[in-house]
């Protein structure tokens, strides 16, 4: 396996060679061995965020003028890190955990909130239990905001008695489809109004002075619910047992396990494949660090380009390949890294943590390469390209693509007359749209 | 993110458009005398041969005589300029500029370098120096000026996405792109199809994107396409050209302007690729003199590119780098109507390394010429500006006022 084709199939991109010569295994290993790097700067916590959109409700303020800069700041560190990282097969699983867990802020109100919920539930967990990391989701506001369940009430419940709110079901329905055990494990509609139920009551605090998760008694539906063949008890026990439950149920590895795969392989994983992920996640209690490197293990791992690379991961190793970005980029400056990566993100159709629906975005090639995707890309690639004029764009090429390089590439790109030309040529080549 | 000081010369830009006449008004007089300088770098190494053919000397045939085009007064012929040289006739706007003695075409140029990598070249070429500098000429040669000041955006300024190596160094420049001028050139969007042409997946969205765009299949296989059938959009580089000379007829607008244009590396099927760049280049200046109107008068465009092309054909109907080659110096303020340099000629052992057109004429000391005598630049600073071997200017190469 080269460590060129991890570096893009596991990785970011290589930046500016800034990688050893290491074995590729060990390249991967070491970052989900060793701390998280990554160092946020000017940010605080979900509470903060939760009081800034607490404040400018009771003052009737227009304008997101408290959340607007939490939410800079948020982008400007996360998009810094995804530039500089040298950890950028952590990283990637930080995005792919986010990314299946998908809070958007196209509902919801999430704006203030988003960047701490990937910071505070996805981050600490992708080297750590999957039921870990989805109690930490299922428990964090921006969660409960977006789909919905704080404002769930149990119809039984005293509050549901006196007014004329009622059940949501989203956040179960989701929880069930999308984040754990997925259709494929049977349940009805019974079985979500009952997740549901156990849900209520799971909310937010806005009036404490840390504002945060709280749940909520007076909205809980009272009595034990059946969901797929487990009684859960009333309370707030309920809800996390049931988590438990569904967490650590084979349905649920099998499930992330087809996400992983396709995500770390191919567009169409092989059962063998999905079987052999889901079998790692079960017999180490659904150890993501463990399934993430068994990923390394496939066959087809360090096979260059099967993977098409998505807006997302394009922008970032164009923005990486030139090594773009350094000094931290100030949250109201439009001409930094961190910003020209989030307006590029933007510009090919994939801005970040706006995915349109709560299945988060796409994995598969189809769904990014429409004609109009690659002009747009070859576009953007010739705008990047200009900011470069003192490197060998052939180096760059080499250190960014290595085997995968084709030479057709390089002779468009020797016989291009501009750095600017040549580089556009090699971010437009088919093995750079790939990973 | 790309585009630097953009609102403040939006601003700019936008009073001059929909207030032309007033703006033109306020200060007419004081504005339109100041000196003006644009500089147009042809990134790709232009075929100075091509450009400006010297079909009065005979060698020519024998090295390349499936490149050339009819002499003087027969159709699609060359523009004659004075008997000896013949312009390309995509050229057509600029002979005009020639007849009008506007024009002053210089043969046989070539930098102070002799690299045949674009890289390398382009930064020598803008640098000015020796060896590798992170600030243009251009720029020192700015900061250099007397009494440049009380310019909101600068005296300098950069038409595109970027600062060109050329304008960048420690004076303050503005830069500029207007919209619709932020996207490859037909000729690279072709390069990229092509590229593209064997993957069953990005191979036929490029090539439907392009077709949606108004591309037709024969540009992106590569066929020469007629101007008139390239659709009648100003095209990026007219669209900077206008702009630019806008901006630098603004009484309190920048005095010295950049523009790039690529498409120049010619390396196969030269006779039909080299027509779309020039008209391009031809539209540009015109576009230049038209928005600078009285302005255009106290003027001097230099056009010069990295190095030239081999003199005789290659095996696919194009040529390679190579060394000496033409650069144009176009205005009102040119002393014009005739060609420049010294002609080498093109026999057995005139020819530099065998294969080139040889250089007789410093790139730096053309430059240098302008410099001085043009935005009267102190002579004492060229070897501030040019650090290295310090050029000689060439005098002459504007009116004298």
């Amino acid at each position: 396996m080269l460590l060129s084709c991890v570096v893009n199939r596991f990785g970011l991109g290589e930046r500016g060679g800034m990688n050893a010569v290491v074995p590729s295994r060990d390249w991967l290993s070491n970052q989900l061995r060793q701390p998280d790097a990554a160092n946020f700067v000017n940010v605080g916590d979900t509470a903060d965020g939760l009081i800034a959109l607490r404040e400018q409700r009771r003052a009737k303020m227009q304008g997101d003028p408290l959340v607007k800069p939490i939410f800079q700041a948020e982008v400007a560190t996360q998009l810094d890190n995804l530039l500089l990282t040298e950890q950028p097969f952590r990283e990637r699983l930080v995005w792919f955990w986010f990314n299946h867990f998908t809070v958007s802020l196209r509902q919801g109100g999430t704006r203030g909130v988003v960047g701490a919920y990937m910071r505070e539930a996805i981050r600490p967990h992708v080297t750590g239990r999957f039921v870990d990391m989805l109690m930490a989701v299922m428990h964090h506001p921006a969660m409960l905001m977006y789909l919905d369940n704080a404002s769930s009430i149990g119809p039984n419940s005293p509050a549901g008695q006196h007014g004329r709110h009622g059940l949501n079901e989203n956040l179960a329905r989701e929880c069930l489809e999308l984040h754990t055990v997925s259709p494929a494990a049977g349940y009805t509609q019974a079985d979500v109004t009952a997740f549901a139920s156990i849900l209520t009551g799971w909310g937010l605090d806005m009036k404490a002075e840390r504002p945060g998760f709280a749940f909520r008694d007076r909205a809980h539906e009272p009595g034990p619910k059946t969901m797929m063949g487990q009684v859960f008890p009333a309370g707030v026990e309920g809800g996390q047992q049931a988590l438990h439950f569904l967490g650590t149920h084979p349905a649920t590895y099998q499930h992330i396990a087809r996400q992983m795969v396709t995500h770390f392989i191919s567009d169409t994983p092989s059962p063998q494949d999905v079987g052999h992920i889901a079998g790692v996640l079960r017999e180490n209690e659904g150890d993501l660090a463990a399934a993430a490197l068994a990923l390394a293990d496939l066959a087809d791992a360090g096979q260059p380009g099967r993977k098409f690379r998505s807006p997302f991961d394009y922008v970032t190793a164009i923005m990486r390949a030139l090594s773009l970005g350094g000094a931290p980029s100030a949250p109201d400056d439009p001409h930094s890294a961190a910003h020209g990566l989030f307006a590029g993100m933007a510009a090919l159709g994939q801005p970040l943590w706006t995915a349109p629906l709560p299945n988060g975005w796409s994995d598969r090639a189809a769904d990014w390469s429409a004609p109009a995707d690659m002009l747009a890309r070859a576009d953007l690639a010739w705008r990047m390209s200009a900011h470069v004029r003192v490197d060998d764009p052939l180096e760059i090429a080499r250190a960014s693509l290595g085997p995968a390089l084709r030479k057709t590439t390089m002779t468009a790109m020797r016989h291009a007359g501009s750095r600017q030309d040549a580089l556009t040529l090699l971010f437009s080549s088919p093995e750079f749209q790939r990973r | 993110m790309m585009i630097r000081r953009r609102s403040a010369l939006l601003g700019l830009a936008a009073s001059w458009t929909l207030g032309r006449s007033s703006v033109a008004f306020a200060v007419p007089a004081r504005g339109a005398t100041d000196p003006r300088l644009v500089v147009i770098i042809l990134r790709g190494a232009l075929d100075g041969l091509a450009a400006v053919t010297p079909y009065g000397d005979r060698n020519i045939v024998a090295h390349r005589k499936d490149l050339l085009l009819a002499e003087p007064g027969q159709e699609h012929g060359l523009l004659d300029l004075g008997g000896f040289y013949g312009l390309h006739p995509a050229l057509g706007g600029m002979h005009d500029l020639y007849a009008a003695g506007q024009l002053l075409p210089i043969h046989a140029v070539a930098g102070h370098y002799r690299s045949r990598s674009h890289f390398d070249a382009q930064d020598y070429l803008e640098s000015g120096a020796d060896e590798r500098l992170n600030s243009g000429w251009l720029n020192r040669a700015v900061a250099a000026l007397p009494a440049r000041g009380g310019r909101p955006d600068g005296f300098g300024l950069a038409m595109g996405l970027t600062v060109p190596l050329l304008l960048r160094g420690s004076e303050r420049v503005g830069s500029y792109a207007p919209a619709g001028s932020q996207h490859p050139d037909a000729g690279l969007y072709t390069q990229i199809a092509a590229l593209n042409a064997s993957d069953p997946l990005t191979g036929p969205a490029f090539r439907d994107g392009l077709k949606a765009r108004g591309f037709s299949d024969a540009l992106m296989e590569g066929r020469p396409v007629s101007p008139s059938t390239q659709g009648r959009k100003p095209d990026a580089f007219t669209t900077l050209s206008t702009a630019a000379g806008e901006m630098l007829a603004d009484p309190r607008g920048p005095r010295v302007a950049a523009l790039e244009i690529g498409g120049w590396d010619t390396h196969a099927g030269q006779v039909g690729r080299l027509n779309g760049p020039l008209a391009q280049l031809d539209r540009g200046v015109l576009a230049l003199r038209q928005s600078m109107g009285a302005a255009w008068e106290k003027t001097v465009v230099l056009a010069m590119t990295e190095f030239g092309r081999t003199v005789r054909m290659n095996g696919t109907g194009g040529t390679d780098h190579g060394t000496g080659t033409v650069a144009f110096l176009a205005g009102g303020a040119v002393q014009g109507g005739r060609v420049g340099g010294t002609w080498p000629g093109l026999a057995a052992g005139q020819l530099f390394e065998n294969r080139d057109l040889a250089p007789t004429t410093d790139l730096r000391g053309v430059a240098a010429g302008i410099l001085c005598d043009h935005l009267h630049l102190p002579h004492s600073a060229i070897a501030r500006v040019f650090p290295g071997a310090t050029p000689t200017p060439i005098q002459g190469l504007v009116r004298s006022v």
